[in-house]
């Protein structure tokens, strides 16, 4: 049979154990945790170098993503801003909501196939997926705190200096393999099993509705040079008019370039169904919404992506049959699997 | 002869008896010994005191100086015969606030006579790209940007009155590897012929630098206070490296 496991694999465990202190009971993960690239997924980016994919090190980093006592206030964990159910975006928040109610200025993306990325945040200013929390947790506006109080922290506070034993052989926590436990959570979030990627791989016995084929159709031909596939991004940054002049300058304050004023990093669409609302800032919270920026609300901001601009109109043109159209297919990104995958979940 | 004579008698003998030694010496360089750099932080000439000392800088703007911290990385040595060593994982962070950072011992140098030395100023591209980084390069030391991510090389922070900034601020943070913003510099000196670090393995000589932290603000262009307070990254942080690439570092003395 070519039904292939192209996501974590499950193996049932045997006998669950149970590592207890006083205060919590942790429970490890019992499934074999691996990285698989998918058929349809080009090579990865990020390959577990010098950080070995275990499941010692895997649940350990699930652990930190969950806890809140990670954060300056201890009401905020990873998972706070980054929710499964909405491909760990942060549902109905404009912008991310961190510590002492404070408001950040961007909106929290989605996290998945982030093995594939190079650049990370919606100006590419982090080059290393080990390295991305770091933001997050010293942010004043995000979980405001520092890596000094964390690991000194996880240091003192049991079972942690053990889960850090089992997983990297020293109880000694450091910054190093706190992030490379998180990274070991982040980078194995893979979601490929959507109804398109079924079609994809195996069309004789999965297809499109007419609507998503005709979406699909429509797809290739105005969208998918940028949101290319199979990620639905090319990881390029530029900008699709949201704003005269915009105030965020996106990838300009990492190249210093007033060619890149106003660009972002074309984001994926998977699980967009999921992960309002959308755009850098969180100002449409839906589809429909983003489909008419693209039919009507295209500005001629200074950097505007030159395929937007067709002789005297802006943006791509469509026909209320064509968005419905275009909607049904972005629909068929969802990826249920990966949504509720108990593998990454709180519990 | 009195005893003074004697002694300057007998130091002669022991010299010309150890530099015929030396002549005669077979140096085997799989025998391996180790070395110390030490860093005398400065500013223009007199030691570093940081917050409560005042110093004037090139243009004649007076500061004074409350963080100096540094990196120096990817150390090399030549030896009298061109061939050169490349210290594995050589990363130091220097912090002026911390003088057990100031003495940096290596190890496991093959034996030799090596004449130069040059290292980077900072942190090569390839770890400013890395994953999770420890010891030196820690992020949690303080030295590591996390919205563009990479390592500060070089940062200095204190107060000016010529600074137009809040609470009279100087905020120097010098980084980035990306043209034309590439602040990655890198520093060599030769040491005199006559007297080449000699790494033996019974002996641990020592290397002395001045690390002199007026020479963020000339060398290629004076620094004025009231114009440039602030930088972390870009075109500034260009101007303040090439400064510093001119004598931020200057070679004193080896201790063989
Ligand atoms: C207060 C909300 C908040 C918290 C808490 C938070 N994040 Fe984020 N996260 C964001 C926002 C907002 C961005 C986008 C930032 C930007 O583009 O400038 C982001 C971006 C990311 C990215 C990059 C995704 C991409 O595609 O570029 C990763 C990975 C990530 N966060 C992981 C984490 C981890 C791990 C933690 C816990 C240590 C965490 N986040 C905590 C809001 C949050
Ligand atoms: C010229 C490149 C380009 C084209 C063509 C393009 N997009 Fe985009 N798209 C972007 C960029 C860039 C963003 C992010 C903009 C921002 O947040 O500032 C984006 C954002 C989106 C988002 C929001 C995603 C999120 O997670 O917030 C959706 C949905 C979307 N595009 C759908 C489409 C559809 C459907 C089409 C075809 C009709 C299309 N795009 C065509 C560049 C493009």
């Amino acid at each position: 049979m070519r039904h292939l496991k192209i996501y974590l694999i499950l193996i049932t465990s045997i006998g669950l154990l149970y590592a207890c202190s006083k205060t919590e009971v942790i429970k490890p993960q019992t499934e074999e945790i691996r990285f698989v690239v998918p058929t349809n997924f080009p090579d990865a980016v990020y390959k577990f170098e010098g950080n070995t994919l275990t499941n010692t090190g895997f649940s350990l980093g699930k652990k930190l993503f969950y806890d809140v006592r990670l954060s300056a206030d201890k009401t905020i964990s990873c998972g706070s801003c980054h929710q499964q159910f909405a491909g760990f975006a942060n549902l109905d928040h404009k912008v991310s909501h961190g510590v002492n109610n404070c408001l950040g200025k961007r909106n929290a993306p989605v996290l998945f196939n982030l093995a594939w990325q190079k650049e990370f945040f919606w100006d590419g200013g982090a080059k290393n997926l080990e390295i991305v929390p770091i933001n997050a947790i010293t942010d004043v506006c995000e979980m405001g705190t520092d890596l000094n109080t964390i690991v000194s922290f996880l240091n003192t506070t049991s079972p942690y200096p053990q889960l850090f034993k089992d997983a990297f052989g020293t109880e000694i926590v450091n910054s190093q393999n706190l992030l490379k436990a998180l990274a070991q959570f982040t980078a194995t979030m893979v979601s490929a099993n959507s109804k398109y990627d079924k079609v994809m791989r195996n069309p004789q016995q999965n297809s499109f509705t007419a609507d998503e084929q005709q979406g699909y159709q429509l797809f290739k031909e105005k969208c998918a040079s940028c949101h290319s596939e199979p990620l639905f991004t090319n990881l390029n940054y530029t900008s699709n008019g949201l704003d005269l002049n915009s105030i965020d300058e996106g990838r300009k304050v990492i190249t210093g370039l007033s060619s890149d004023k106003g660009k972002f990093r074309i984001p994926t669409l998977r699980n967009i169904e999921l992960s309002s609302p959308y755009m850098h800032d969180g100002r449409f919270n839906s589809l429909e919404k983003v489909l008419e920026h693209y039919n009507s609300g295209v500005q001629h901001s200074e950097n505007l992506d030159p395929s937007l601009i067709k002789s005297s109109q802006l943006g791509i043109p469509l026909s209320s049959i064509q968005k419905q159209q275009l909607i049904s297919f972005l629909k068929t990104l969802t990826d249920d699997e990966f949504i509720k995958n108990k593998i990454f979940n709180e519990n | 002869m009195n005893i003074k004579n004697i002694s300057i008698l007998l130091f002669t003998l022991l010299t010309l008896g150890f530099t015929s030694c030396k002549k005669d010496e077979v140096i085997n360089s799989k025998e391996k010994g180790s070395f110390t750099i030490e860093f005398e932080n400065e500013v223009n000439g007199t030691p570093l005191v940081l917050n409560t000392q005042n110093y004037i800088n090139a243009n004649g703007d007076s500061f004074n100086i409350s963080v100096f911290k540094y990196y120096v990385s990817n150390i090399k040595l030549t030896k009298t015969d061109g061939t050169i060593y490349s210290l594995p994982e050589s990363y130091i962070l220097v912090d002026a606030s911390k003088p057990s950072s100031f003495l940096n011992i290596f190890k496991d140098i093959p034996s030799g006579d090596y004449t130069k030395i040059s290292f980077i100023i900072g942190v090569d591209k390839e770890r400013n790209l890395a994953g999770a980084q420890t010891g030196a390069l820690d992020p949690a030391l303080g030295m590591f940007w996390t919205w563009n991510s990479g390592y500060i090389f070089v940062k200095l922070e204190g107060t000016s009155p010529q600074s137009t900034a809040t609470n009279k601020a100087l905020t120097f943070h010098i980084g980035g590897i990306v043209d034309p913003n590439n602040t990655i510099r890198t520093f060599s000196t030769d040491f005199s012929t006559g007297n080449p670090l000699r790494i033996r393995a019974d002996k641990s000589p020592q290397i002395h630098f001045t690390a002199n932290a007026g020479s963020l603000f000339t060398g290629k262009q004076n620094i004025s206070f009231a114009n440039l307070n602030f930088t972390m990254g870009g075109a500034n942080s260009v101007l303040i490296a090439d400064n510093y690439a001119v004598n931020l570092f200057e070679f004193e003395h080896i201790h063989n």
